[in-house]
């Protein structure tokens, strides 16, 4: 462990007096700190309290993120002096690369990148640096927003659906990446297209045969195809009835229950409505009783539902 | 059903042949409620002589306060915290702009603007501060798209969104801002599952989903809400242990308990929730010997996880605690007494 040379010490901050903590008019107890913190902070406060904007000050700041990254008046503080001494931005990119680095987890850190990618008005960096953040933590909620924002403000589009596939490959999981895909696709062709849609489906279908017990794709399967209704779309039913051998899940019976519960709504004439009824019924009654129990109370709630339905569709006929 | 989990690898359980992604709570997990060890813990919070962690969280102060008087006036001992120096530094941390900042010679910001105003309605003392420049200070935020900024260095997140709204109500000045546009941000942060993330097109996530069903029922926009695709979303956070997580294939943690349950007491579907293990987890989150609850079981307590347990565990139906509002995680009782009453869905 270096020693560190205090600031208190340092004959260029001696015309600075130091300020302490102050945690109010009548502190409760004196709080033990630790020593470079303390020496470190008192500075800070007394550089605030000048309103002080110079190098010293902006070296300073560096200091006091490195013990506490999370402190947004140091940011802050950072960022007015950028601006008023003129700061190097490129500099400044290398210096939140790294911290972000060792701190990715924090709103501050990321804020403070997207003002100088702003500034600088620069995204040329950006989608390297957070596929190597979410290499590391591919569910990074601050490196997704992060990446969302430089797509959309750039319009940087090319290849994300590939990088999308790349990670649904090591992880078909990642819910973050499954939301991924429908930002990019949404935003370039939409899902209006047939085809795009179709290759979708397939996709889908593709990743549940890997991985049956997927929630992310289960639920993405269902937004993709909610405009339209489960229960028209072409070959849906046989596909997924086909999988109930080999890829049975909780998430396949509930998706049958919702194309079920569509074909009632939509009074479609491709289903016999009592045998759909039925049908419906069973799963959410294998669903409460010995699949999902912990989620009972829902699914006797859509048992009810579904018997509504059918009473309020049987009534429009009368 | 604990009995068909086989760990494979680090909190990576084997259930019925597929592998899922929980915790195991041991049978020597605390199983009883001990609120008197909490009040203890929180009442000694600040004072202890190796306070790195304390110092350390400077930055959110007021926030930390406002998570310690919360729990302990859910558990009736808000006598125990000192009134009179709370409400001075919170005099002190009023700027000029009107917004109010997490400690001394910190800046402003929405989120201790929050905390602050939450505290003074708990003590009754709102007009301590100076209420106008807080309201200028909040409608000062908002963007042009309905947005609000977290503070003047403009980052957007519908969790400011909450926070303004929630702060304009507690002062009774919820006319103060584009209403329309606020709603129709919020909204536009609705995802293909139903849920809400913290911009447009951010994935969906039970801390996001809070606040923007919190804002809509201060709002009166509950009803624009997929209750029964939000819902099914939100109690699907349940994991076998019973804890809930925060979004897909995550690991459970206490204080989802109550950002999933709240939003889920808030669309009127709180009763999708498996509650007597959603309460064991939680009370397996204790600590025995320092008071106090941790994200999950056996891991060190912090206030903000205490609380959370505590507000969990009255939206559950805890009789030993005060019923908690689940818009604003304050006491019933100081919301009725400032005389609001959000919408929630039945």
């Amino acid at each position: 462990m270096c020693l560190f040379f205090y600031f208190r010490d340092r004959k260029e901050w001696a015309d600075l007096e130091p300020v302490p903590q102050d945690d109010g008019p009548n502190p409760v107890v004196k709080i033990a700190y630790s020593e470079k913190f303390t020496d470190v902070f008192d500075m800070f406060r007394a550089l605030l309290k000048n309103d002080e904007k110079s190098e010293r000050a902006f070296a300073l700041t560096a200091e006091a993120i490195e013990l506490n990254a999370a402190n947004y008046t140091v940011w802050h503080y950072r960022r007015v002096l950028l601006q008023a001494l003129d700061k190097d931005l490129r500099e400044e990119m290398k210096y939140i690369t790294a911290i972000i680095e060792d701190q990715p987890k924090n709103y501050q850190v990321w804020h403070h990148r997207r003002m100088v990618v702003e500034w600088l008005n620069d995204p040329s960096e950006e989608l390297q640096f957070v596929a190597e953040i979410l290499s590391q933590d591919a569910k990074n909620y601050h490196a997704w927003q992060h990446r969302q924002w430089v797509m959309q403000e750039y319009k940087l589009w090319d290849g994300e659906l590939e990088y999308v596939e790349e990670l649904l490959e090591e992880d078909v999981r990642n819910n973050s990446a499954w939301n991924q895909r429908h930002f990019v696709i949404s935003h370039t062709s939409g899902y209006s297209d047939s085809a795009i849609l179709e290759r979708e489906v397939q996709y889908t279908l593709k990743q549940i045969k890997k991985a049956p017990h997927n929630e992310s794709a289960w639920n993405y399967l269902n937004g993709i195809l909610q405009d339209g209704g489960l229960s028209s779309y072409p070959g849906l039913l046989e596909q997924v009835t086909e999988l109930q051998d080999t890829c049975s899940s909780p998430y396949l019976t509930a998706f049958l229950v919702d194309l079920y519960e569509d074909a009632l709504e939509t009074n479609s004439s491709s289903y016999d409505q009592q045998e759909t009824l039925n049908k419906a019924l069973e799963l959410c009654k294998l669903l409460a009783e010995e699949k999902d129990t912990i989620r009972r109370e829902y699914w006797n709630y859509v048992s009810r539902s579904l018997q509504n339905t059918e009473y309020i569709t049987d009534m429009l006929q009368v | 059903s604990l009995s068909l989990l086989a760990e494979s690898d680090d909190n990576n359980f084997i259930l019925q042949g597929t592998q899922v992604k929980d915790v195991i709570i041991k049978p020597d997990a605390p199983n009883t409620l001990l609120l008197d060890k909490h009040a203890d813990y929180i009442a000694a919070y600040g004072s202890k002589k190796d306070d790195y962690e304390y110092t350390l969280s400077e930055y959110l102060r007021m926030s930390g306060i406002y998570w310690g008087l919360t729990v302990m006036d859910l558990m009736g001992q808000l006598s125990r915290m000192n009134r009179e120096e709370i409400i001075e530094f919170i005099k002190s941390c009023q700027h000029d702009c009107g917004g109010i900042s997490a400690s001394i010679g910190h800046d402003p910001h929405l989120l201790y603007t929050l905390s602050a105003v939450q505290i003074l309605s708990l003590y009754d003392s709102i007009n301590v501060i100076d209420v106008e420049k807080v309201v200028d200070y909040v409608k000062g935020l908002q963007q042009e798209d309905g947005s609000f900024a977290g503070d003047k260095w403009g980052e957007i997140d519908t969790r400011f969104s909450f926070c303004a709204v929630a702060t304009l109500a507690l002062l009774g000045k919820l006319d103060e801002i584009n209403m329309d546009k606020a709603v129709e941000f919020v909204l536009s942060c609705m995802n293909f599952d139903g849920g809400f993330g913290c911009r447009p097109d951010s994935e969906s996530h039970a801390g996001q989903i809070y606040c923007c069903t919190g804002f809509l029922s201060i709002t009166g926009q509950l009803h624009k809400v997929n209750a029964d695709l939000l819902g099914w979303w939100l109690c699907e956070r349940q994991l076998p242990s019973g804890g809930l997580n925060g979004r897909p294939e995550k690991l459970p943690d206490v204080c989802y308990s109550w950002w999933v349950l709240a939003s889920l007491k808030i669309i009127g579907r709180i009763h999708w929730i498996d509650k007597a293990k959603l309460r064991s987890f939680i009370l397996a989150c204790q600590d025995e010997e320092t008071g106090g609850f941790a994200d999950r079981p056996g891991d060190m307590v912090d206030p903000f996880h205490t609380l959370f347990g505590v507000a969990g565990l009255s939206l559950l139906g805890d009789e030993q605690i005060k019923p908690v509002n689940p818009v604003f995680c304050m006491p019933e009782d100081v919301l009725q007494r400032v005389g609001l009453q959000p919408d929630l869905l039945s």
